[in-house]
């Protein structure tokens, strides 16, 4: 039994990212980070492996940036890490990415659960999840905040949900893909003698080939990138006595509609 | 010669700093505040490795090289000095002479428990009269009587020694013998006759368990001897030249604490129309500040390879240890000016960083020592 989990180097959150002159996004000198989300992931694919005597791996799908992501992955004590590249692969497009990982999920020995963070925060998407699992043809259940029960053998997996409104607890047929709620767990930091392992992989690259697929044609087209506009702060001090300021920011706040 | 980091320490040095970041500088205040250390996350470094640091990975531990280790006790500095010492001293002075000279059935008793997380270990050399002086000084005597050391005397300033399980205890086992009279004894704290006494009251490092012992006929079996009989002042040079590789690498740590937070406050704080960081009197001491810690970090770095490549580092530990810790006092001290009247708040971090440095120059040889070992190096090398 194997558990796949996704990741990606981002940008770390304290960075400033920004468009350059040239049209490209950049973060200066700041380290990447494993995507947040994806550590919830990470952790519970270690779990979930240890719990169903299985093995867990990680994938990454893009360039060279993504094996800090992965060596990270191996620190915490992932089994196996792949990082899936290809000149015809356009990763940023959420379909071309998800037939690639659905490819490379099938790959991977007795796959019987995948796992995502709830999203990529760098490019604030999680649609990948759900076409990977339509691509795959499984069973998509997002936003898990706890998995209750796994049964291989029946193949039945037990997961709570999170909504806007309350919880769900519902059964579903394995193999399932899943994206995770920072609800679900705390991640581990990686062991000094995980990373010690980790420094010293080798992590192996699929090409397209080697998961027996044609370069999928990208539906999306990134045209631009572009800076947010600069907001425009005004600060306005109020004067007079306490009592006095509070009946003025009241009534400012009413007017601005924040009350 | 290369100065970078490798890949493997450089995800030590980041997964450390994530850990400090998270888990300790929320409690720093506090953790000086309270006096006690923040437990959780003591509990929590013993899956990093951070309670193991060089104890070899048969025993559990993370079996780092030195200056990995360095860089461990530096980040943990960075954020809070006391709980930087006691994790210190339990590595280098808890755990390293066990380690270094212990049998294998005496790691094996004492190793798991010590990594755990839930105790933290301790050395005790000083005595009330006796510091830089111990050869001369020291009056804790253990005598045998049948199977089992008799234990007699009193030591001071015994970091952890109300966490530890066990601690190893210099002893004077030979009065006639000079230097090869003594030896290193493991002692449990809960022996009859040992007296672990209230925690001592320091101006800072707080949350740091401090404490004086007394042995009363305290008895322990004569197998809990730690090395050879006889060498126990042989092995507190041994730990101590280790220990102050140690004591430089929190000092620049606490030190970069209290530079990050004065470059900070340099720029946040306003006078004559603009953030101070744009004055020249400011920017000295920055440039003053950053220039020293680069060298005394070169320093610490050099003398925790030096000691990895099993050359003598006797003089460049002194050297480290001697260099970082007036460094802490200087960038600590200009940390405070800077921040003016917060800075001798407890509203802002750099109060309590300048406390907590001041035991830099004290503790693991005071700098009239360290001085000491470097001359003796220089004229014993230039008598040839």
């Amino acid at each position: 039994m194997s558990i796949i989990v996704f990741t990606r180097s981002t940008p770390d959150t304290a960075a400033k990212v920004e468009v350059d002159g040239s049209g490209n996004v950049t973060w200066g000198d700041a380290a990447t980070v494993v995507n947040p989300w994806d550590e919830y992931a990470l952790e519970e694919g270690i779990v979930q492996a240890k719990n169903g005597g299985g093995k867990a791996s990680v994938i990454a799908i893009g360039g060279e940036m993504h094996n800090d992501a992965l060596k990270h992955s191996l620190a915490m004590g992932l089994d196996q890490a792949i990082r899936v590249e290809d000149d015809a692969l356009d990763a940023s497009d959420a379909l071309a990415y998800a037939t690639a990982a659905s490819a490379a999920v099938k790959k991977v020995d007795d796959a019987k659960l995948v796992i995502f963070g709830k999203e990529s925060i760098d490019v604030g998407t999680d649609q990948h999840a759900y076409m990977t699992a339509r691509k795959l043809g499984w069973t998509m259940l997002s936003y898990v905040s706890q998995i209750i029960e796994v049964d291989y053998e029946a193949g039945t997996i037990k997961v709570e949900k999170m909504y806007e409104q309350g919880k769900q607890v519902v059964t579903s047929q394995l193999p399932a893909v899943i994206t995770v709620m920072k609800e679900i767990n705390e991640p581990r930091y990686p062991s000094f003698i995980g990373i010690r392992k980790a420094s010293k992989a080798q992590i192996p690259v699929w090409s397209l080939a080697d998961l027996g697929i044609s370069a999928p044609t990208a539906k999306t087209q990134t045209l631009a990138f572009n800076n947010l506009p600069a907001r425009e702060v005004k600060t306005e001090m109020i004067e007079g006595e306490p009592e006095e300021q509070a009946r003025i920011l009241v009534d400012k706040l009413l007017e601005e509609k924040v009350l | 010669m290369d100065f970078e980091l490798n890949q493997e320490q450089t995800m030590f040095q980041r997964v450390v700093r994530d850990f400090c970041e998270a888990e300790l500088k929320p409690h720093a205040a506090e953790v000086d505040e309270v006096g006690d250390m923040h437990w959780p996350a003591i509990k929590k470094m013993a899956d990093l490795g951070l309670l193991s640091l060089q104890v070899p990975e048969q025993y559990g531990g993370a079996e780092l090289d030195t200056l990995s280790a360095s860089i461990a006790v530096e980040e943990i500095g960075r954020v809070c000095g006391s709980t930087g010492l006691s994790i210190s001293a339990h590595n280098g002075l808890g755990c390293g002479p066990i380690v270094r000279w212990g049998s294998d059935a005496q790691k094996l008793a004492y190793l798991p428990q010590l990594i755990g997380g839930d105790v933290l270990g301790a050395l005790a050399l000083t005595e009330p009269h006796a510091g830089s002086d111990l050869l001369n000084g020291a009056t804790t005597t253990a005598t045998r009587d049948g199977d089992e050391w008799v234990i007699n005397g009193q030591k001071a300033w015994i970091t952890n020694a109300s966490v530890a399980p066990v601690i190893s205890v210099l002893c004077r086992t030979d009065k006639e013998a000079g230097s090869r009279g003594f030896s290193m004894i493991l002692v449990k704290p809960d022996t009859a006759g040992v007296t672990v006494h209230p925690r001592e009251k320091k101006m800072g490092l707080k949350g740091s368990p401090t404490h004086m012992i007394t042995f009363e006929n305290a008895r322990v079996p004569l197998e809990n001897l730690l090395g050879d009989e006889g060498s126990g002042f042989y092995q507190t040079m041994q730990t101590l030249d280790s220990g102050r590789i140690s004591i430089g690498a929190l000092s620049v740590g606490i030190a970069q604490g209290a530079f990050e937070e004065m470059v900070k406050y340099a720029l946040e704080r306003h006078a004559f129309g603009e953030p101070i960081a744009n004055k020249q009197a400011i920017q000295w001491k920055i440039a003053d500040a950053e220039m020293e810690l680069e060298a005394a970090r070169t320093l610490v770095y050099k003398a925790s390879v030096l000691k990895d490549s099993g050359r003598d580092y006797t003089r460049m530990a002194a050297i480290a240890k001697l260099k970082a810790s007036e460094v802490a006092e200087k960038v600590c001290f200009d940390a405070v000016q800077i921040h003016g009247s917060y800075g001798y708040s407890r509203e802002y971090p750099v109060e309590r960083m300048y406390r907590d440095q001041r035991l830099m120059t004290i503790g693991e040889g005071t700098s009239e020592i360290q001085r000491l070992v470097i001359a003796r190096g220089v004229i014993k090398a230039a008598r040839g």
